[in-house]
């Protein structure tokens, strides 16, 4: 099965997400990508919505689960949240959901920083994988992967998404 | 004659990675470079609301001090408890006759309890060393500090330091000042500036308080502050302890303070964007003017908030380099045949 | 016993001899060299072929640790382990506890040497007493009683006059001074030779000076009290040079050097090993060097193990907090011939440095392998192998050799004709 082009999911991504919101009355939702992927995702989909507000950028190397098998990421990059967390209605934006910790991780995160008013989830591909209770909001395309397949997004521009096959153990 | 297999690097693991943090030598410059990125993440860290991040939750963090400090203890119980570990901190006493056992005993009594990281300041050079080879290798150590050998954390928060406020190290002329014989955090610096790539390094005392052999760090030796200040981008000044006055080494602290305190006048020589460092604890006076320490020029309370991100930086790069040993080892002892 | 060994190249240095021959032992002696004595009927023979015969070891300085160190070694251990090194003769320092300072300690280490038998041993007795530098020991007695020579160890005679007092009593009853020559004040706290090596690590330097300095004022006091001076334990260039001006002068100074500092420098202590901490420290290459170079040309005239066990603790702490010593003794002859493997040294020289001179620097009753003399030898193999450690006889295991393969294997040592070590 091919795999979608990025480009093609935006514009029914952001008609959802605009539905969303406007469904819970979010009037100043504030964006916020996980590194690396999630970031380049948010940073079209506010391009396709036509919004110029600022991105909070989310690296979630220490807040993972998998600290005491893997140890620390070698590329840990700062997080940079340019607005209070406080109070207000986050739009959480990934690229690839496949077991949920990522996006667990970067929850404990955010919640680190203060205590938001609700955060809407947003993924590009939903891979159907889960380990963990966690459903997203707004999904570009629900995908379903060999067991040794995985998916990789490669951008900022153009967006592709490209598919990985582990090496065997 | 020597014995046959290549010993590995004791800090490094089978990766290349950190596995304990005892000195700069040997230290390549992509890793210091890792070191310095980790510790700008964890300084984002240290301005939200929540100052933890849950890395090294469940881990135990043995600070173990056979040489007093306030300073260096308080800002690694910081880092410690900011990555949510847990820290004990021991505070023991050397007596002469029973320095070696006590050292030995007591790591050995707090690794048996699970100590999965030790944090050591000893008065002897080469004691983190002898700990991470002999007592405990498979326990992250981090040198605190040990004799005049080496203050690798300190180096490093120096060097985080001289990035944040300098941009690199490519284009910079950096001073030492002061007793750089009995100086660890010198040795430190001199040896981080150097892999950094730090063009011109220089350094500024009497002979008496210089170290022989100053050749081979890669430094230029002035014994007149004036001359050795010019046009530097950074001043680093060293610590005077009293004792050196009774070693015959300096007349008086007056002398000293005449011939290479940092006052406004001389700070002057540098450039007018110059920066003044100082590992702290300063003695106003002597090696250092106040006006100089609190003025605008110094960054000297930068540092210590710099000290605690360099630290959650190591404590954790340490204890995932050593968890990747484990997982090493025993991933290669599965594989061989039953 | 009647011992007859055959085949062997029998090299004795004193007398220059280096050829395949065969030797009769009698009654403790050699009873001849190449031709067997009429009737002579062998109890026992060895078969030497391929093998060298040179006369037994004769090294200045092994500390036996007994009296008062036992946890370090003992008589018998530590001459057990000297014989495995191919030493007959030895002479033990003053530092015992209680300090070799009266003749009942003397007494006492002689007695357990021949209750041991595995080796010879000469005590040097202590120059003062309690080895303080102050009041004279009772050097005559201590002679009487078996000290063939006297020094005060590292410790210093913090007064010139003391020390010249000291010389002129020595010299008035024709005894020798071992001086191990280093200033305490300049050598003070340091831990390892003043160099870019003790810098880098941040450990305490003792300068070069330290050494020259007391060797510039022995020498000198020597001198003025015409004493018979004998140096141990050299560890510079320089020093090793002031020696050769002194005896140019027609001083009678002989000097020894310790075998590792004809092998390591100072850059062994690269990763802070206890295993290297020794004193006096080890020094740059170009001491080692010049030290071999003055081996090389006689003005020092004897290697020595300066053996010194320790129990594991004295070892097992950061640098600093470590006594200072190698446990060397039984490695001496391999290690030694480690030298003429590298091309310092050539046999016959190295054997020279390692038997009849010593002997000579000290005059003790050894060095020589020839009819009359006492049956003392050693009988290796050079092109044999030791794995350094694998039988370790010494109680000190603080040998930063453990574990090298060594040129030559000792294969008997014999003692007054008497088999004291067989591999």
């Amino acid at each position: 099965m091919t795999l979608p082009d990025p480009a093609a999911l935006l514009p029914g991504m952001a008609a959802e997400l605009t539905r969303h919101l406007q469904a819970h009355h979010i009037d100043t939702p504030r964006f916020v990508g996980i590194h690396t992927g999630g970031v380049w995702v948010a940073q079209a989909l506010l391009a396709t919505l036509g919004r110029e507000e600022p991105l909070g950028v989310l690296d979630v190397s220490f807040y993972r689960d998998d600290f005491t098998q893997g140890g620390l990421h070698p590329q840990v990059r700062p997080s940079t949240l340019p607005f209070e967390v406080e109070g207000q209605h986050l739009v959480l934006i990934d690229d690839v959901l496949m077991t949920g910790r990522t996006v667990r991780a970067a929850l404990n995160e955010l919640f680190d920083y203060g205590r938001p008013a609700s955060v809407t989830l947003v993924c590009l591909l939903d891979l159907d994988a889960r380990e963990l209770p966690i459903r997203p909001d707004v999904v570009g395309q629900t995908l379903s992967l060999a067991p040794d397949e995985r998916v990789k997004l490669l951008g900022p521009a153009p967006l592709a998404l490209e598919r990985q096959a582990l090496a065997s153990a | 004659m020597t014995p046959n297999d290549a010993k590995r690097p004791l800090q490094l693991n089978d990766q290349g990675q950190l596995r304990h943090f005892l000195s700069l030598d040997g230290l390549s410059r992509e890793l210091l470079t890792e070191i310095l990125d980790t510790a700008d993440s964890f300084l984002e860290v240290g301005t939200r609301a929540v100052k933890k991040v849950p890395l090294l939750r469940g881990k135990t963090v043995c600070n173990v001090f056979f040489e007093n400090s306030t300073r260096t203890r308080t800002t690694f119980e910081m880092a410690a408890q900011r990555l949510s570990a847990d820290v004990i901190t021991l505070n023991v006493s050397t007596s002469s006759t029973s320095k070696g056992e006590t050292l030995f005993d007591t790591l050995r009594n707090l690794e048996a309890m699970a100590a999965d990281m030790f944090v050591v300041r000893h008065a002897d050079s080469g004691a983190a060393h002898f700990i991470a080879e002999h007592v405990c290798p498979d326990v992250a150590v981090i040198n605190g500090g040990d004799g005049r050998h080496a203050h690798p954390t300190q180096g490093m928060l120096d060097m985080l330091t001289i990035r944040r406020h300098k941009g690199g190290f490519e284009n910079l002329s950096v001073a030492i000042v002061g007793d750089v014989l009995h100086s660890r955090v010198a040795r430190s610096d001199m040896l981080a500036l150097r892999t950094l790539g730090c063009p011109d390094i220089r350094v500024i005392g009497p002979k008496t308080l210089l170290p022989a052999s100053l050749e081979q760090y890669g430094v230029r030796v002035f014994h007149d502050l004036a001359e050795g200040l010019r046009d530097v981008d950074v001043v680093i000044m060293l610590r005077l302890q009293r004792e050196r006055m009774q070693g015959g080494l300096l007349p008086s602290q007056g002398e000293f303070y005449r011939l290479y305190g940092l006052n406004t006048t001389r700070l002057a020589l540098a450039k007018p964007d110059a920066i003044v460092m100082h590992p702290g604890p300063i003695n106003r006076g002597v090696e250092i003017e106040s006006a100089v320490a609190d003025g605008a020029q110094s960054v000297i309370l930068n540092q210590v908030t710099y000290g605690i991100a360099v630290r959650m930086a190591v404590l954790s790069m340490a204890m995932s380099g050593q968890t990747a040993q484990r997982q090493l080892t025993s991933e290669s002892a599965s594989e061989e045949p039953n | 016993m009647r011992i007859r060994i055959l085949g062997a190249r029998v090299i004795d240095p004193a007398s220059g001899l280096d050829q395949v021959a065969d030797l009769y032992l009698a009654d403790g002696r050699i009873a001849a060299v190449g031709t067997a004595p009429a009737a002579f009927e062998a109890e026992q023979t060895l078969d030497a072929r391929g093998l060298i015969a040179a006369p037994g070891l004769v090294d200045l300085s092994v500390a036996l640790r007994e009296p008062g160190y036992s946890r370090k070694g003992n008589i018998a251990s530590e001459t057990r382990a000297a014989a495995a090194g191919g030493v007959t003769s030895l002479c033990c320092p003053p530092l015992t506890k209680p300090v070799l300072d009266t003749p009942a300690v003397a007494e006492l280490i002689l007695d357990r040497a021949r209750e041991a038998g595995h080796a010879k041993v000469f005590p040097v007795g202590a120059l003062s007493r309690e080895l303080a530098g102050e009041q004279l020991a009772e050097l005559v007695a201590l002679r009487d009683t078996g000290c063939v020579a006297f020094g005060n160890g590292l410790a210093s005679f913090a007064s010139h006059r003391n020390l010249r007092r000291a010389l002129e009593y020595a010299a008035t009853f024709d005894l020798t001074v071992v001086f191990h020559s280093q200033d305490a004040a300049l050598a003070e706290d340091g831990l390892a030779h003043e160099g870019p090596m003790a810098s880098f690590l941040g450990l305490a330097g003792i300068p070069e000076t330290a050494e020259t300095v007391a060797l510039a004022r022995d020498l000198l006091l020597v001198e003025q009290a015409g004493v018979r001076a004998h140096f141990s334990q050299l560890s510079s260039a320089r020093g090793a040079q002031m020696i050769a001006e002194a005896q140019a002068r027609g001083l009678p100074v002989t000097a020894d050097v310790a075998l590792y500092q004809l092998i390591l420098t100072d850059e062994a202590l690269a990763d802070f090993s206890s295993l290297y901490h020794v004193q006096p420290p080890l020094r740059s290459r170009a001491d080692r060097d010049g030290l071999r170079e003055a081996v090389k040309n006689g003005t020092i005239q004897a290697i020595a193990s300066h053996h010194q066990p320790h129990e594991p603790d004295a070892k097992l702490a950061p640098f600093g907090a470590t006594e200072p010593g190698i446990s060397s003794v039984e490695l001496l002859l391999p290690l030694a011939l480690s030298l003429v493997q590298e091309g310092v040294l050539d046999l016959p020289t190295l054997l020279a440095r390692l038997t009849h001179g010593p002997a000579q620097a000290l005059r003790l009753p050894a060095g020589r392998l020839a009819a009359g003399a006492p049956a003392d030898l050693v009988l290796f193999d050079p092109q044999a192998a030791t794995l350094a450690g694998e039988h370790w006889l010494s109680k000190g295991r603080n040998c930063p050799f453990i574990g090298h393969v060594l040129p030559g294997a000792v294969r008997y040592t014999l003692l007054d004709g008497r088999i004291s070590y067989q591999a």
